[in-house]
């Protein structure tokens, strides 16, 4: 046994609160890091995907034959080949795996292939002759809403419906099509086991839910099938529901070889999900004092072909529907329709993204309307702990720094006056288009409110293992490392709960472990860092209980100064910890939309400052600045990155990212026409963190990752409608809508 | 056709089948993986390279085309065991998250610095202009290489 001399208790690195670097970065810095698209493996296949060119079309025949000709193709499969369930579903399984009777959406996948090479599956899945008989295609919402093609309606009541407010405003806002675009397109690998079951390596951001479905149309039973988790470029919701999973899955166990399948950009835009298009109607109603007395909304979400995630995604909208105000008289109706536009489903801010844009230019409009400044008539409205939501009536029980962060954003410095000397810092940038007595410039502030978790008494857990190694100990975690950090943050808790430095996050397979739940809802972090938390304290005092020991270090367990037992007695040990961590249960809401429907909440501010040539109607954003409520946060810099990160991509759905749909079909399909915000389109950013101590997420940490795409959206539009005097009723603002009003 | 070429300073020679692009030599037949596919058009840099001392997008470069010319990917951008100054920047300054764009950002700001050992943070978004990062917003990468002088004179 060693002893301590004068030495004080080793403190760890790389805890909660600092900021250490992240394992992966070097990896990734060097372009060693593996994703998905890089994934290969002995006599391995190509894929490739037979798209349907019809928003709706009735499928007559299907001639495989042509294909099956060409040398080196090993498999063509169609609806037929499905062995087991023909639907997929994230919540309701609606959607065929290939479509058999009829292809409702554009770009609706109806047969697969898979071939010794790239090129030859690819020409493989042109060469399958598709007779198609093109149907009428319902792609306008208003009129599935009339033929009763929905999804799921919403009704919330809340509080006496007679009440009537003195000042009335009235609007109707509209929200395009954004998309993910995810760096990464989907990729993936299927490995036949040699035993009728698969393993698959498969961009995800919910392994377990992956190989549910891909077991129930598969046939297999549960053990058959494990989903890896593997390196993915980026996710914001794009990968929560299955695409080329089943379909790699299939082609894997039919020709008995490894098959991998890559989409190009073109097919990533129609093989995920999208931000839901919304349409929204409102009517705020306030006393002369500025009250809130009254709100009515309506909306309209457009779902596309499949369910999807449409059911909780309007639920979402409709109860942030008031946003981080109280009100006590609140009726919302929503409804989420059926089309044959493409599926939409999650994506960062999961509805409450489409209803913030409406409701923050109604309190502008309010402000207006009163003669009050926009951020006092907020600040008298304010939703903060203790208070009911305005819609579902919950009480607030986490601390809700609404007020603080509007006093935060009232204080922040403001840029100077007139635009920049730079010609490339003017709107339009280095296309010089721009004069500078042209520019014209504005402000705008907007507040946004998340739920944090899942909803709806769902069952929302995540299980997490801690184990004692010979260098230290590991977190194993089903969890998906997106990209925003987990992997850091969850050997930060672990090393704080354990009291040791060296730890590390392993990502394993289905079969290891059980679910962590989806990286969205900006959970993880509390979820799957709630349970790392609590199997990292239970094993540190099971350790200590069974050395009698007083401290844990990284030399191992001390009983005063004396080293009673060294690490590698402790590594030679069979010491894990295995917890399923749930979070406050939540309820489904009644009748009426009313009861505890979230788990927790998050507030943010952002304030736009934006220079506008109303002629030309360009827009250059300045800056972005925000107030964001944090909890506290366990990694600074992973959390700046985060509202960084998220400010541009509401940016972006402000000023230029719509998938703009004809009858049906997406328009602009690449990134040459999707436009996506480049470093020349970033505002500057100041993020002032508002740190209280949440309720239960790991050492009093929320979840960070959507709030900043809440309401950045709505506060360059604000910002935008004060520098042209335009109404701004439709995000993204398009040049035509501030320069041809 | 066979094609002759130097990457990251070692002949090479691939037999060329497809009409493919280099970006598909580098990382399907060379086994090059670190330049990455996100639009093959031209429009994101996640492709970047550099190739006889222009930086270029491998993507819209045909394979065949790379005949007889020197390349440097991310792979060959620092001394092996090192990290290039632009990658401990980009490290240490939190630039790095899905990491998709981070090999061709790479590529393109070693470039930049090579010209360029101090530049501003205007010079840095121009020459970055071309490289799509769906995560980060940007303001880490612009952090880093305005700091990335400093390691570099170290
Ligand atoms: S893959 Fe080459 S520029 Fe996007
Ligand atoms: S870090 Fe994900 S795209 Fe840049």
């Amino acid at each position: 046994m060693s002893t301590r001399t004068g030495r004080k208790v080793g403190t760890p690195q790389g805890v909660v609160g600092t900021s250490p670097l992240r394992p992966d970065g070097i990896p990734k810095l060097q372009g060693r890091f593996e994703y998905a698209q890089d994934l290969a493996a002995e006599g391995m296949l190509w894929a490739a995907t037979v798209r349907s060119p019809h928003a709706r079309a009735r499928i007559a025949s299907i001639d495989i034959a042509p294909a099956l000709a060409i040398g080196g193709v090993h498999a063509c499969l169609t609806a037929d080949d499905v062995p087991g369930r023909a639907t997929f579903g994230l919540e309701h399984p609606d959607q065929p795996v290939l479509a058999a009777q009829e292809a409702r959406f554009w770009g609706e996948p109806v047969a697969v292939v898979a071939a010794e090479d790239l090129d030859t599956a690819r020409r493989a899945a042109a060469a399958i002759e598709v007779g198609y008989e093109p149907l009428e295609a319902l792609t306008d919402p208003e009129e599935a809403n009339r033929r009763d093609e929905v999804f799921r309606r919403m009704r919330i009541r809340r509080g006496d419906q007679s009440v009537r407010g003195a000042v009335v405003v009235e609007g109707e806002y509209e929200v395009g099509m954004q998309d993910q675009a995810p760096l990464g397109t989907e990729a993936g690998l299927a490995v036949p086991d040699g035993q009728g079951g698969v393993d698959l390596y498969a961009t995800s951001q919910y392994v377990h839910v992956d190989q549910e479905q891909v077991v129930a149309s598969l046939g297999l039973r549960p053990d058959q099938v494990r989903s890896h988790p593997t390196g993915i470029g980026g996710a914001f919701g794009a990968r929560e529901d299955v695409n080329l999973h089943i379909h790699l899955c299939m082609l894997a166990l039919h020709t008995g070889r490894p098959v991998k399948m890559v989409y190009r950009r073109s097919e990533s835009f129609t093989g995920h999900v999208h931000r839901h298009p919304a349409w929204l109607r409102y009517r705020h109603e306030a006393d002369r004092d500025g009250r809130l007395v009254r709100v009515e909304a309506s909306v309209v979400l457009d779902g596309g072909a499949y369910a999807s995630t449409t059911s909780a995604v309007l639920a979402n909208a409709c109860y942030f529907a008031v946003g981080p105000y109280t009100c006590d008289s609140v009726a919302v109706d929503g409804v989420g329709v059926r089309t044959n536009n493409p599926p939409c489903g999650a994506m960062r801010g999961f509805g409450a993204v489409q209803v913030c844009f409406g409701y923050e230019s109604q309190m502008d409009r309010l402000a207006h309307a009163l003669e009050m400044d926009p951020l006092t008539l907020r600040e008298i409205n304010a939703l903060e702990t203790g208070h009911p939501l305005a819609t579902t009536g919950q009480v607030i029980q986490t601390p809700l720094p609404t007020v603080e962060v509007i006093k935060s954003l009232q204080a922040m410095p403001l840029p100077e006056a007139g635009p920049s000397d730079l010609p490339t810092e003017l709107p339009g940038g280095s296309g010089l288009t721009s004069e500078p007595q042209h520019v014209t410039r504005g402000v705008g502030y907007a507040l946004g409110i998340k739920n944090l978790g899942f909803s709806e008494g769902s069952d929302d857990y995540a299980q997490a293992r801690v184990r004692i190694t010979d260098s230290g100990a590991v977190v194993e975690t089903a969890a998906i490392e997106v990209g925003q950090g987990l992997v850091t943050v969850l050997a930060q808790i672990a090393r704080s709960a354990l009291g040791i430095s060296h730890v590390e996050v392993a990502h394993v397979d289905t079969s290891k472990i059980d679910s962590a739940g989806s990286t969205s809802a900006s959970r993880q972090t509390q979820v799957s860092g709630g349970a790392t938390l609590e199997a990292a304290q239970r094993l540190r005092e099971r350790i200590l209980g069974q050395f009698d020991g007083d401290v844990l270090d990284d030399e191992g367990v001390w009983r005063g100064d004396t080293l009673v037992t060294p690490w590698t007695a402790l590594a030679a040990g069979d010491w894990e910890e295995t917890v399923t961590f749930r979070h406050p249960p939540t309820t489904m809401t009644d009748d009426n939309g009313q009861g505890v429907a979230h788990a927790d909440f998050a507030v943010a501010g952002h304030r736009a400052v934006v220079d506008v040539d109303v002629e030309l109607g360009l827009v250059k954003v300045l800056r972005v600045d925000t107030a964001q409520d944090v909890g506290l946060a366990l990694n600074p810099q992973s959390v700046r990155g985060q509202i960084e990160g998220g400010i541009l991509q509401g940016v972006g759905l402000a000023v230029m990212e719509e998938l703009v749909m004809g009858e049906g079909v997406i328009l602009n399909p690449t990134f040459t026409d999707y436009l996506l915000p480049t470093i020349l389109d970033a505002p500057e950013v100041e993020a002032l963190l508002i740190e209280q101590e949440g309720s239960w997420g790991p050492y009093g940490a929320k979840g960070v990752g959507e709030p900043p795409t809440i309401s950045s959206t709505a506060a360059v539009a604000a910002a935008i409608r004060a520098a042209s005097g335009r109404e701004i009723e439709r995000v993204p603002v398009r040049p035509q809508d501030i320069a041809l009003p | 056709m066979i094609v002759e070429l130097t990457v990251n300073g070692e002949p090479v020679t691939a037999r060329v089948n497809h009409p493919g692009s280099l970006l598909d030599l580098l990382r399907d037949d060379l086994g090059l993986p670190g330049s990455k596919s996100a639009c093959e058009q031209g429009e994101c840099g996640s492709c970047s390279v550099i190739l006889d001392g222009a930086l270029v997008c491998s993507c819209l470069v045909l394979a065949a085309d790379a005949h007889g010319s020197a390349v440097t990917t991310v792979e060959g951008i620092s001394e092996p065991g090192a990290l290039h100054p632009v990658q401990e920047a980009m490290h240490r300054a939190g630039a790095v998250q899905c990491g998709f764009c981070t090999p061709g950002i790479v590529v393109a700001a070693a470039d930049l610095f090579a010209v360029n050992p101090h530049p501003t943070a205007t010079e840095i978004k121009e020459a970055l202009a071309g490289n799509i990062c769906r995560c980060t917003g940007y303001g880490a990468i612009v952090r880093a290489l305005e700091g990335a002088e400093i390691v570099a004179d170290r």
